[in-house]
């Protein structure tokens, strides 16, 4: 907040109205914070799970934005299609396939990285490229709207819209959901078998391949596929709750956010809904800021990049960084926790030159 | 026997164009990915480079508006260096994980240049004009049938990436303090007890691939798009990186992978000149894919160096 405002001086706005803007946008009011606030916090929580879920399994997946795409995608494509045919069963048809499509557009990634050890922050994000020229493609072809003007899909039926939460506002379901989804991700990670060998590929994959009984490359490979299809649902669920057609910019860089959601939460679900809400709070005043102080939105993603790194520094400070990501030869990246060599060394002026390799 | 007739004029037009647009929309990926190369070959991997790219591109609109092309691209590869230097102060000095210090490098730069050109150029943007690159053509050599005038008949910054790649190469391969360099990149710790400061070392690879990370922004600007658009960098620093593992970290092979995806870029001029009905998505996805299957076909048989992304040895 405070880097906002010294932003703000900087950049020669009214400092007070803008904050004031922010303010009334997004918590001033229980309408603001119902209908904007929680509303823009929706998808950040569903993509910020997504990010939490695959850096804790040591895959940075920063594809959230184009996995989200593939989701909005398939729920317009499935609620126009059928959406009148299957009735009350539409919604839930539209967001498991927006679920399976998020998984689809993680597969590439997933699969270099497993067959081919390529490093997936670059791939998911040309992936995320691609997403953006697919639904461009499509809302100029086989999903434009009927009358063939503009570059959108016609609006889903009311059928298969997802219904409201609290009734005379926004809020709908999709916020619920994402709730639940955060408490079931929680307890998979931390209550049962498959969670463990999921935090443990994670925190070093050396040691957790060589104690046995776990696939790491296995198990970091549905991870990410889980993680794809979160942000597809995401973006399913923004799409049928939120916008109810396909545009091209339909996501306002929410994948991206969604990193700085879940570094913010330190990567547990249920903190996930909190730095969500936060975020959402963030974006809707940003809205309202840019309404009435004439501030862009873009300052929004400034913040969120000093919010990353404030905590990367606030980590240096602690002596534990968050990860070390090691990108050996011809291998799969190996993602080490790199806490004990590096805490043990952190604030040490000179090091000797013994510091062992993983092998 | 049969007689090779001549090639009809518009196809050699055709295919001089086709060249030419690959050189011009390859020089900036090459000069960012020689930049990379040098990074990388240190042992670091600067996913921030996006970030360095769109900063050397406002930075030229701002340069060039107040001081002309030579200013434009001065104020670019300072505000790469710049960018770069918040990348380094974490990344090495800290040591924090370089993947999400990048990351958040890339986002704070594309938010910051995106306020900035609003506030500072509002709706007026679009029409905003500033001075631009002008091709200098080569004497004689801009007259050799269908490659001159691609390769010898561009601006200033492509004749730069000519110079740079065999002085990288020499200076690399044939110079101490480059040695040193890929030691580094190679093992930060032996490089330390053979007395190279690996810190340092990695801190000035930065600032050179800053400085032409911030170039090849100012490139865009000024010699190929002529103005400023948010988000314009359109994930070119993560293609550079691809371009680096393509070229296997190696300046020539480096320079000619970045040659292959402006030929790629360049087909949709071309698909389009011959009036294909492709939906033009499908060109604007393909440098994307290409960027997937290069990774693909450079992994496995890598030569990158050994310390890559490593960060338990600095100081």
């Amino acid at each position: 907040m405070l880097a906002l405002a010294s932003l703000l001086v900087v950049g020669g706005y009214d400092a007070a109205r803008a904050l004031r803007a922010l303010w009334e946008g997004s918590l001033g009011s229980s309408y603001a914070v119902l209908s904007a606030t929680l509303v823009r916090a929706t998808p950040l929580v569903l993509a910020g799970l997504a990010v939490a879920l695959a850096f804790t399994a040591g895959v940075l997946n920063v594809g959230a934005e184009g996995q989200l795409l593939a989701g909005a995608a398939a729920a317009a494509a499935v609620g126009l299609a059928w959406g009148t045919t299957l009735g009350v069963a539409a919604p839930v048809v539209g967001l498991v396939a927006g679920t399976i499509a998020g998984a689809i557009w993680a597969l590439p990634a997933a699969y270099l990285r497993r067959r081919f050890g390529v490093l997936e922050v670059i791939s998911t994000i040309m992936l995320n490229f691609v997403a953006v020229d697919v639904v461009g493609w499509l809302v100029r072809g086989p999903l434009q709207e009927p009358l063939r003007i503009y570059p959108q899909s016609a609006p889903l039926p009311a059928v298969a819209q997802l219904p409201k939460l609290v009734a005379g506002t926004r809020l709908h379901w999709g916020f619920a959901l994402a709730v639940a989804a955060a408490g079931g991700l929680w307890w998979l990670l931390r209550r049962t078998a498959a969670g463990f060998r999921l935090r443990a590929s994670g925190a070093n994959p050396a040691a957790a391949a060589s104690a046995g009984l776990i696939d790491v490359s296995r198990t970091t490979a549905l991870a990410f596929l889980a993680s794809g299809a979160l942000a597809g649902l995401a973006g399913a669920v923004e799409l049928s709750g939120v916008t109810y057609a396909l545009y091209e910019n339909i996501s306002p860089g929410y994948g991206y956010t969604a990193i700085a959601v879940a570094l913010l939460a330190r990567l547990n679900p249920l903190t996930v809904v909190a730095s969500g809400v936060v975020f959402g709070a963030l974006e809707a005043g940003a809205g309202a800021m840019q309404r009435d102080a004439g501030v862009p939105a873009a300052v929004v993603s400034v913040v969120e990049a000093l919010i990353i790194l404030v905590l990367l520094a606030a980590d240096w400070l602690r002596g534990q960084p968050i990860r070390a990501v090691v990108w050996n030869r011809g291998g799969t990246p190996e993602v080490a926790a790199a806490g004990v060599a590096a805490g043990a060394t952190a604030g040490a002026s000179v090091e000797a030159p013994s510091t062992p390799r993983h092998p | 026997m049969t007689v090779v007739p001549p090639l009809p004029a518009e196809v050699a037009d055709q295919a001089a164009d086709f060249l030419e647009s690959t050189v011009r929309t390859a020089t900036p990926l090459a000069l960012a990915a020689l930049g990379e190369t040098i990074v990388e070959r240190s042992g670091i991997i600067n996913i921030g480079l996006e970030g360095v790219i769109i900063a050397g591109a406002f930075a030229a609109l701002a340069g060039a508006g107040v001081a002309g092309t030579g200013g434009g691209l001065a104020a670019a590869a300072l505000a790469g260096a710049g960018v770069t230097a918040l990348f380094a102060l974490f990344a090495v000095t800290l040591r924090a994980d370089q993947i999400i210090t990048g990351t958040a490098v890339t986002l704070l730069a594309l938010g910051a240049t995106g306020a900035l050109y609003r506030t500072h150029y509002g709706a007026a943007g679009a029409a905003l004009t500033i001075p631009t690159l002008v091709p200098l053509a080569v004497p004689m050599l801009q007259r050799i049938p269908v490659v001159g005038r691609a390769f010898f008949d561009q601006p200033v910054t492509t004749y730069a990436v000519y110079v740079a790649v065999p002085a990288l190469w020499w200076w690399l391969y044939r110079t101490h303090a480059g040695l040193a360099l890929r030691a580094v990149g190679e093992n930060a710790a032996a490089a330390l007890a053979a007395g190279v400061a690996p810190a340092r070392a990695q801190w000035l690879a930065l600032l050179a691939g800053g400085v032409l990370g911030g170039a090849a922004g100012g490139t865009l600007v000024l010699a190929q798009v002529g103005t400023f658009a948010e988000g314009m960098s359109a994930g070119r620093g993560f293609i550079a990186i691809a371009v680096v593992a393509l070229g296997r970290w190696h300046p020539a092979g480096v320079a000619i992978a970045a040659l292959l995806f402006g030929a790629a870029s360049a087909l949709q001029f071309l698909f389009q000149a011959m009036g294909w009905a492709v939906p033009y998505q499908l060109f604007l996805a393909l440098p994307y894919i290409l960027t997937l299957l290069a990774l693909a076909g450079a992994a496995g048989r890598s030569a990158a160096p050994a310390g890559l992304g490593r960060r338990e040895v600095a100081v």
